[in-house]
């Protein structure tokens, strides 16, 4: 109930573009009213494949993120520990960190196709810093006595870092993954905006070229709640992981 | 940070890579990753259509820069991306301190940032497109659009969070509201706004290229992947480079004018 009066003046802009459509204020090719979007999106959801776009783009968001993880946080962790790890990936990351990451899809075009693996490189080297990054700062800040104390009652090797190093780093590990989250929706739709014969980007590009407005619009309003959707969820996720923390 | 490295340094009897001086140790990895790269290439273990060798792309990067202006194509990515992200940075900062100031103004305000906030603003550059065409405008919009969140949401919440002793003590010296908003509350919010700032810069780069290469109108997003579609992988590396390169000058730049401006600061003055 709070959410929605926190939300109200959302619902204002809605309500006042429909009553601006419908005294004809603006013109519907621009910009189609609410009621015309849901109109789309309830097409889309039946008549279309909406599924199987929805489907083939959540497939590439997540197996790209998922990679970039499970790369990033060991190797974010293995930076902070090794030091020959650190001397050959830290001049690596600080050399690639200014590029941004969409300069690579025409690359990933060039070397994996136009289908899944393009888009999947694409997230996966587009988060993959956020992380690194995040699995870095975390594990070296780490507060030394839990570690000396740790190490004096006999934690040693593979439970040392992963009761005491990984425990302690995941508040910042989690931040990072945040950011990730973010990027990788980006990555998603920018890539399959430039090419793709499946998802969300193809989707909307599809229908714009088609003149189908209403509809484009309703495929841009589903990644926009998808991407909502994912982070709310994952900041549920978060503060139910670092329960044990501090409240503040 | 100095009783971690103890944790996390090796033992100081460790073997003949520590023993390396630290300037090959840290440029080693480069170093070998591009000679590998040379010599695949040129060994002809990779279709050159998939990885040029780097003495190619550098060949390439000669004739460009004289004949197709690709420093032309640079500038142009960089007029693009600076206008928007000062455009988003005015804006962002305007908004943010009104929602500080005015309670109405965050009322309105904040459920469109917390919502616009998460969502792949890039998904709108087709409505753009529609509505103000494929130039100058749509591109500028959409960048501004997309980086403008995260400037608004920093700006607000550094201007809300000042020491409330700061105003008071500066109200009770006499300061009219005028000074104090220059004085007090622009100062004390300003290490708060320049870390949204730091924070949206590279999403203005991320968007701006993608725009280009979504809308043409040159720039390097363009040229990269025109290059890509007629299989010129020597210019789409070269795209790549020099697009780095406006990312490089432009991170290192913003961090040096922030050690400028935060001269005073504890922050400036503590770290290295």
């Amino acid at each position: 109930m709070n959410a929605v009066r926190f939300y109200t003046p959302l619902f204002l802009i809605v309500a006042f573009w429909q009553m601006a459509a419908m005294v004809g204020m603006v013109d519907a090719e621009l910009l189609p009213s609410p009621v015309a979007i849901g109109a789309g999106l309830a097409h889309l959801a039946t008549a279309g494949d909406l599924l199987l776009h929805v489907g083939v783009s959540v497939y590439r968001q997540m197996a790209g993120l998922v990679l970039a993880v499970l790369v990033g946080v060991s190797l974010g962790i293995g930076m902070a520990h090794v030091a020959w790890v650190r001397d050959v990936f830290e001049p690596i990351v600080r050399i690639t960190y200014p590029l941004p990451k969409s300069a690579l899809i025409p690359l990933l075009i060039l070397w994996f196709g136009i289908g899944h693996n393009s888009k999947i490189f694409a997230v996966f080297l587009g988060c993959l810093l956020p992380v690194v990054v995040s699995s870095f700062n975390g594990t070296r800040g780490v507060n030394t006595q839990l570690v000396w104390s740790a190490r004096s009652l006999g934690t040693r090797g593979i439970r040392l870092l992963w009761k005491i190093y990984f425990q302690a780093a995941l508040p910042e590990i989690l931040s990072g993954l945040r950011i990730a989250l973010a990027l990788s929706y980006t990555l998603l739709v920018s890539s399959e905006f430039l090419i793709a014969r499946a998802g969300l980007g193809f989707l909307i590009q599809s229908l714009g070229e088609a003149g189908d407005y209403p509809g484009m619009f309703a495929g841009i309003l589903i990644v926009a709640l998808i991407g909502f959707t994912a982070d709310r969820l994952y900041v549920k996720w978060m503060n139910w992981m670092l329960r044990w923390q501090d409240q503040t | 940070m100095a009783g971690s490295d103890i944790a996390a340094a090796p033992p100081p009897s460790g073997g003949l890579w520590s023993r390396l001086p630290g300037f090959i140790r840290r440029s080693l990895s480069i170093v070998v990753l591009l000679l590998v790269w040379e010599g695949v290439a040129q060994a002809g273990w990779i279709d050159p259509f998939l990885l040029p060798g780097l003495s190619d792309v550098i060949r390439r990067g000669y004739e460009e820069v004289g004949s197709a202006g690709l420093v032309y194509l640079t500038g142009l990515t960089l007029y693009r991306t600076l206008f928007a992200f000062i455009l988003a940075a005015v804006i962002g900062v305007s908004i943010g301190v009104a929602m500080s100031v005015s309670k109405n103004v965050r009322w309105f305000c904040d459920p469109l940032v917390s919502f616009a906030f998460p969502i792949p603003k890039i998904a709108l550059l087709p409505i753009f497109v529609l509505w103000f065409g494929v130039f100058d405008v749509s591109k500028i919009t959409m960048t501004t659009v997309a980086c403008i969140v995260p400037i608004i949401s920093a700006t607000h919440l550094g201007t809300r969070n000042i020491d409330k002793y700061l105003v008071w003590s500066a109200r009770a010296l006499g300061t009219s509201e005028r000074k104090l908003f220059w004085k007090i509350i622009v100062p004390a919010a300003l290490p708060a706004i320049l870390t949204g700032l730091q924070i949206a810069f590279p999403i203005t780069l991320i968007v701006s290229i993608v725009c280009e290469m979504l809308t043409g109108g040159q720039g390097l997003g363009g040229y990269m992947i025109y290059a890509a579609r007629f299989g010129e992988s020597d210019k789409v590396f070269l795209g790549i480079f020099f697009t780095a390169l406006i990312g490089y000058i432009l991170i290192e730049g913003f961090a040096w004018l922030r050690r400028r401006l935060l001269v005073w600061h504890t922050e400036t003055s503590g770290a290295v």
